[in-house]
C-alpha cells in the first residue's frame, strides 16, 4: 500500500476523513513556504500537496493565480518545488500538484526521478487526462510515485471508470464546475459525484475547490475520504503584513479544519 | 485529419481539466454531425454568401507583381464583412452554438478582430456574448472595444499575467469550465484542444477551396505555391487545407519576427520556439528553460500569441509547409509597398505574407504565381502605421487623443 493510501486508511480507521494541504513553492519564497509547509503540518494536515507555480494556470482562481505570479516573479524555479518536497516529505507524504507543460519541459522521466528522490509520492495533474499521460503514468511506475487524476460532475461513467484505472492513491474529485477558490456555498454536485466514483472504484476519493471552513470540512468528511484544501490556506497568508502573522494564521486554520475532518464542530 | 483524439502526428491532442473532457465530446459530436448534415452546411454557406460576402474575389495584382516579379494573386478575404477571413469561423461556431441549444457565447480577443467578429455572429443570431480581452490590449485597441460594445457585447478586461491574448484565453477557459452548461467558448483560432484546430481549419477552409477554384478557372492550372501569415493560424490552414493535397503546390507560413527572432522579441513559435502544452494543445511555443509561457512581441496584435495550431507544427514537421520569420520592419514595407501599387491598405498581419513574396521567390524563380492570404484590412492599423511612418504630425496626435 503506497503512504498517500495508508495516511488515508489511517484516518478512517480513526473514524475521520484525511486533511489535505495545498501551498505554492516559492510563495511568498521559497523558504518561506518551507515554513509554511512545515507549520501546516504540525498544525495537523495529513497530506502536503506542493503547487508548482505556473504563468497559466487555467484551473485557479485569483487566489492562487496571484501566489503563483509571487512566487514566479520572486524567481521560483522547478528545482525549487523539489526543495520544497524534500522539506515536506520529512515530515508528511507530499505530492506535487502541476499544469503539464513544466513536467514535459523538466524531461518526464527526470521529473519522476527528481519528484521521487526528494521524498515525494505522487503527482496530481489538473490538465493532463489518462489517455494523454501515457509516458508519465510509465515513468510514474518505474518510481513507484501515485498517479492523481481529476474527476468532475461532467465525468460520464466511462470516463470514470478510465480515470479511475490509471489513477493511483486517490482520486481527486472537484467538487464544483468551476476554478479554485473559496465558496461560501458547498457543493451539492460533490456527494453524488463521490457516490458515483465509489461505484467504479475501491481507491480513496479526496475532494476539492472551494473548501475553506471547519463547517465545510466536516461536511465533505461525511462524504469524501480527504478534504482538500488550497486557496483558504493561500488567502490566510496573503492576509497578513508579515511573516508571524501569516505563518499563525495558517496554523490557526489548519487547525480549525482538522477539527472539521473529524466532525467536530463545537 | 487528424487521429480520432485530435493529434496531428505527436503535436495537438487534448491538456484541458477533466471539467472540460465531456463539453469537448459533445462539442465534437455536434461539429462532426453539422459537417454531415447537408441543411447545416447549405445554411452555413447561405451565411457566408449572404451575410458575409463570399466568396470573397481573387485578384491579380499587377503592379505589384511587376515590383515583386511574380505574378501574385491575392485573395480578398479583406473584403469580407467584418474586414477579414474570421467571419468565417465565427459564423459557423455561432449556427453550431443554436444547435446545441446554448445561448451564451465567450470569445477571447487581443487585437479585437476576433471579438469584433464574435460580437457580430452573436448579435446576428441573439446570442448573449462575453468577449475576454486583456487591460493592457484594450487601452492599445479602444476603437475595436467600442465597436464590440456597439454590437452588444459586453468587454470584460483581463488583469492576470501579462494582461493580453494569452491571458484571455486562461480567462475565458475559466469562465468556461464555471458555465459550460449554457456557454459555447468560441475560440478564435486553429489552436486550442480538440476539436478546435480541426473545427476551426473546416469552417475556414472556404478560402483554400475557394481560391484553387478561382486559381483554375483564371490561370488554368494551380498556383506554383500559396503564402499566408501564421498567428495562431487561422487564414493560414483555411487556406492550406485547399491545398494540402496538391504537392506541386508549396505551402508558406509567415510568422511575426518582431524586432528580428534572434533577439527574443518575436512571436515565431515554429521558427524560434520549442514544443510544449499550452491552452490545451501540444505545438511550438514560445517558453522558458522551466516551461513557463515567454511573452511574444509583434507589432501585429493579430500576430502576438506565444503559441501555433498544432496541425501547423506537424505541416512544418512533416516538410508539407515552410515557416519563415518575417520582422515588423519587413511587414511594414510591404504594408505601404500594397498601398501604393495597388491602393489596398492591408492589416499588418497580412503584410506578413506579402512580405514573405521575395523570398518566395528566391525559392521558386520568377514568373511563377503566388497566392497570397490577404486576410484582412488596415483600417484598424492606422495608429500604428501612422506613428510607425510618421504620417501625422506629433501634435496632430496629441491633439486628437485630447479631443477623445
Amino acid at each position: 500500500m503506497t503512504s498517500l493510501r495508508s495516511t488515508i486508511a489511517a484516518a478512517q480507521q480513526a473514524g475521520r476523513a484525511a486533511l489535505v494541504g495545498y501551498l505554492p513553492a516559492g510563495y511568498p519564497s521559497v523558504e518561506g513556504s518551507i515554513e509554511l509547509v512545515q507549520r501546516m503540518v504540525k498544525a495537523g494536515v495529513d497530506i502536503v500537496e506542493v503547487g508548482l507555480p505556473y504563468s497559466d494556470p487555467v484551473m485557479d482562481g485569483p487566489t492562487i493565480q496571484a501566489a503563483a505570479e509571487v512566487a514566479l516573479a520572486a524567481g521560483t524555479r522547478t528545482a525549487d518545488v523539489f526543495r520544497v518536497v524534500e522539506a515536506s516529505a520529512a515530515l508528511a507524504p507530499t505530492v506535487v500538484m502541476t499544469y503539464w507543460n513544466p513536467v514535459e519541459r523538466y524531461g518526464i522521466d527526470q521529473f519522476a526521478a527528481s519528484l521521487a528522490d526528494a521524498g515525494g509520492v505522487g503527482l496530481i495533474t489538473p490538465d493532463l487526462i489518462p489517455e494523454e499521460a501515457g509516458e508519465w503514468i510509465e515513468a510514474a511506475d518505474r518510481r513507484g510515485l501515485d498517479k492523481i487524476f481529476l474527476v468532475a460532475p461532467s465525468s460520464t461513467r466511462r470516463r470514470l471508470e478510465l480515470t479511475s484505472q490509471a489513477s493511483s492513491g486517490f482520486i481527486y474529485a472537484t467538487a464544483v464546475m468551476g476554478v479554485t477558490g473559496a465558496r461560501e456555498q458547498s457543493s451539492s454536485a460533490a456527494p453524488e459525484l463521490v457516490r458515483r466514483v465509489k461505484e467504479v472504484t475501491d481507491l480513496p476519493v479526496g475532494v476539492g475547490l472551494g473548501v475553506s471552513t471547519r463547517v465545510q470540512a466536516a461536511e465533505v468528511a461525511l462524504f469524501a475520504d480527504a478534504v482538500i484544501v488550497g486557496s483558504a490556506l493561500v488567502h490566510a497568508i496573503a492576509g497578513e503584513a508579515n511573516p508571524t502573522d501569516a505563518m499563525a494564521a495558517l496554523g490557526a486554520l489548519v487547525e480549525d479544519l482538522a477539527l472539521g475532518v473529524r466532525r467536530e464542530l463545537e | 485529419m487528424p487521429d480520432a483524439a485530435g493529434h496531428f502526428g505527436r503535436f495537438g491532442g487534448r491538456f484541458m481539466p477533466e471539467a472540460l473532457i465531456a463539453p469537448l465530446d459533445e462539442l465534437e459530436q455536434h461539429w462532426r454531425k453539422a459537417m454531415a448534415d447537408d441543411e447545416f452546411v447549405a445554411q452555413f454557406n447561405q451565411l457566408l454568401r449572404e451575410y458575409a460576402g463570399l466568396p470573397s474575389m481573387l485578384y491579380e495584382a499587377e503592379r505589384l507583381s511587376e515590383a515583386v516579379g511574380a505574378r501574385v494573386l491575392l485573395k480578398r478575404e479583406d473584403l469580407n464583412h467584418t474586414g477579414a477571413h474570421k467571419i468565417r469561423n465565427v459564423l459557423g461556431q455561432a449556427l453550431l452554438t443554436t444547435k446545441m441549444n446554448k445561448r451564451r457565447v465567450i470569445a477571447e480577443t487581443g487585437a479585437g478582430q476576433h471579438g469584433v467578429a464574435t460580437a457580430t455572429a452573436c448579435a446576428y443570431f441573439d446570442l448573449d456574448c462575453v468577449v475576454y480581452m486583456g487591460e493592457v490590449d484594450m487601452v492599445r485597441q479602444a476603437l475595436n472595444v467600442a465597436r464590440m460594445r456597439m454590437l452588444g457585447a459586453e468587454v470584460i478586461p483581463v488583469t492576470s499575467g501579462s494582461r493580453t491574448l494569452k491571458d484571455a484565453i486562461n480567462e475565458a477557459l475559466r469562465d468556461w469550465v464555471t458555465n459550460v452548461d449554457d456557454t459555447h467558448y468560441m475560440l478564435g483560432t486553429a489552436a486550442g484542444a480538440h476539436p478546435f484546430p480541426a473545427m476551426v481549419r473546416d469552417f475556414t477552409r472556404g478560402i483554400g477551396d475557394e481560391a484553387r477554384a478561382q486559381t483554375l478557372e483564371l490561370l488554368g492550372h494551380l498556383p506554383a505555391a500559396a503564402l499566408a501569415c501564421v498567428g495562431g493560424g487561422s487564414n493560414a490552414i483555411g487556406m492550406f487545407a485547399g491545398f494540402i493535397a496538391d504537392e506541386s503546390v508549396r505551402l508558406y507560413g509567415f510568422e511575426a519576427g518582431g524586432d528580428g527572432y534572434e533577439t527574443g522579441r518575436h512571436a515565431s513559435t515554429i521558427t524560434a520556439g520549442q514544443i510544449g502544452v499550452l491552452h490545451g494543445t501540444r505545438s511550438y511555443l514560445l517558453q522558458d528553460e522551466d516551461g513557463q509561457t515567454l511573452e511574444s512581441h509583434s507589432i501585429s496584435a493579430g500576430l502576438d500569441y506565444p503559441g501555433v495550431g498544432p496541425e501547423h507544427a506537424w505541416l512544418a514537421e512533416t516538410g508539407r509547409a515552410t515557416y519563415t520569420s518575417i520582422s515588423d520592419a519587413q511587414a511594414m514595407e510591404a504594408m505601404a509597398l500594397l498601398a501604393r501599387t495597388e491602393g489596398i491598405i492591408p492589416a499588418i498581419e497580412s503584410a506578413h505574407a506579402l512580405a514573405g513574396v521575395p523570398g518566395v521567390v528566391a525559392d521558386l524563380g520568377a514568373d511563377v504565381e503566388l497566392l497570397v492570404c490577404l486576410s484582412g484590412r488596415g483600417d484598424k492599423d492606422m495608429d500604428t502605421a501612422a506613428k510607425w511612418f510618421g504620417l501625422v504630425d506629433e501634435a496632430d496626435l496629441v491633439a486628437e487623443v485630447k479631443m477623445k
